[in-house]
């Protein structure tokens, strides 16, 4: 056993990572079948001169960053407001929006937006796509910022009201500097799942906002090709770096 | 005093009520009319929807899901326990292949089941090199199969069993495995009877967080199954789509949340307070 263990364990990691590293491998390619030809960029140039592929990871970026900073916003002073006083309901829901498949939220948005639609001048586009976004990252946000609140001590924030400072002081100056690193890990994430996410925002987007994960799905469905490998190495390193970077800026 | 708290929870409640419980709300509404010529939903209000869900044409998909996501939780299980026991025995490294583990993870999900697709493709590597080598004269049906779902769906949430069963085996008093070791259990016998009955609230944790999001399972099934390998998420997608039967979606959304919540009530109960 003592033997076999680490082989297992090297079996699983290589189970983890072997996927992504071919597929990564492959994306610098020549030839556009699996069987290696020679290195080559040309996948990385077809990627590059795609409009569409530009149009969508510019939407994909805007609807990230808008929903990031609402949810981080709203998120942060829902769990401030939870760890005052918590509220059954509220936290429950946001549990249960955690645990609900992606499918169901995604429908059930989309059946609420068609029903507001008909007393609204509205239609699915850039701002049904923030909304849906803002809504499911806001539950990770609380979470994360909930994690963090459960080690702070109320007493701190009971010593500045007693010494003259307001409610909003209180929060201002001393809760919120304390929660700093959660707020930023809980912004990290909500980026992240707002970035990848294809289920919710392919059933409430309209025609001007297709996003890069649904022109990955469309590209995927379709076939074989290499471009999707460019662009899956380019995520890969491209959320890597941010991990690392933002990981860098907490501890500083 | 609570005046401030009220408005920072305002924001919350106003995205969690217009954006999550009414939708919900219309989603029940829904799952009790019938559905209209052109889609949609109207009168007359009725429970055959749910009747439907035990119509054998739907039971095989369900049956399958439940089968498929088992197939994921045991999978997931059986990779997650020796590597989360390497790990919270590796001293130093601990960080180093916790972090490994979760390195995939970060990536986006739909690259994550790309490359699987191009694994296991007929034109895929495995297919290709197979050929090549002359083992095979023609394509092995690698893609499209519950096989490969169940892959994919281990592949998507095999951190999700490896770190409840990380912390509960950190936690584990190393003490104890002496003692059974002093009291003349060899090795393996020191694990069946003290190391994993003492994981059990970790298996469970493991067991609640791979079986639920495997059983609402939407892209896998979608990508690599294809149209064959259909799991409950697809079905619901289908009836609001191409099948334009609102109401039998919604009664399946719904049925499949009760399942889940069900599951999270049944397995957590004893470490609900932990958890929340």
């Amino acid at each position: 056993m003592k033997r076999l263990l680490p082989l297992y364990v090297i079996a699983i990691y290589a189970f983890l990572h072997v996927p992504l590293l071919i597929l990564c491998g492959f994306s610098f390619n020549s030839s556009k079948f699996t069987v290696w030809e020679g290195f080559s960029l040309v996948w990385y140039e077809a990627m590059w001169n795609d409009g569409v592929l530009a149009e969508a990871t510019w939407n994909s970026l805007v609807i990230a960053v808008v929903s990031t900073v609402v949810a981080t916003a709203v998120g942060t002073l829902g769990a401030y407001g939870l760890w005052k006083k918590n509220s059954r309901l509220l936290s429950g829901s946001m549990y249960l929006s955690l645990v609900t498949p992606e499918i169901i939220t995604g429908i059930a948005m989309l059946a609420t937006f068609q029903w507001a639609f008909r007393y609204l001048h509205l239609q699915l586009g850039m701002t049904t796509v923030i909304f849906a976004h803002v809504t499911f990252s806001m539950a990770y946000v609380l979470l994360v910022v909930m994690a963090r609140l459960r080690t702070a001590d109320p007493a701190l924030e009971e010593a500045a009201l007693d010494l003259g400072a307001t409610e909003w002081q209180a929060f201002r100056l001393v809760t919120l500097p304390m929660l700093k690193p959660g707020i930023a890990a809980a912004a990290l994430l909500a980026f992240t799942v707002s970035f990848d996410d294809y289920v919710i925002t392919a059933l409430v987007a309209g025609v001007d906002s297709e996003t890069l994960p649904m022109v990955l799905y469309a590209m995927a469905r379709r076939g074989a090709n290499p471009v999707v490998s460019a662009i899956s190495t380019v995520i890969f390193v491209g959320l890597g770096l941010l991990i690392v970077v933002s990981e860098r800026l907490q501890k500083t | 005093m609570m005046r401030l708290r009220a408005f920072f929870l305002l924001p919350a409640w106003a995205f969690t009520l217009l954006l999550f419980l009414a939708p919900m709300g219309i989603i029940v509404v829904y799952s009790l009319q019938t559905k209209g010529v052109y889609g949609g939903v109207g009168e007359p209000w009725t429970v055959e929807n749910y009747v439907r869900l035990f119509d054998p044409l739907y039971g095989v998909i369900l049956l399958r899901s439940f089968a498929m996501a088992g197939a994921a939780t045991f999978g997931c299980l059986v990779l997650a326990f020796p590597l989360a026991l390497y790990i919270s025995r590796s001293g130093t490294r601990k960080t180093l292949l916790l972090n490994l583990v979760m390195l995939p993870f970060w990536t986006s999900f739909l690259v994550r089941t790309y490359a699987w697709m191009f694994l296991l493709r007929d034109t895929g590597l495995i297919n290709s090199m197979l050929l090549g080598m002359g083992l095979i004269s023609e394509p092995l049906p690698l893609l499209y199969n519950d096989g490969a779902v169940v892959v994919g769906l281990i592949y998507g949430y095999l951190p999700f069993a490896v770190l409840p069963l990380y912390s509960n085996l950190e936690r584990l008093d190393k003490g104890l495995l002496e003692a059974a070791a002093d009291l003349g259990a060899k090795p393996w016998e020191a694990m069946l009877h003290v190391v994993l009955p003492l994981t059990a609230p970790g298996m469970r944790a493991a067991c609640v967080l791979v079986f639920i999001p495997s059983l609402g399972a939407y892209l896998t099934p979608d990508l690599l199954g294809g149209g064959k390998s259909m799991m409950i998420g697809n079905l619901v997608q289908n009836q609001f789509t191409s099948a334009r039967d609102w109401p039998f979606g919604a009664a399946l959304s719904l049925a499949l949340m009760a399942v889940v919540m069900l599951l999270l009530w049944a397995l957590l109960r004893r470490d609900c307070e932990e958890m929340l």
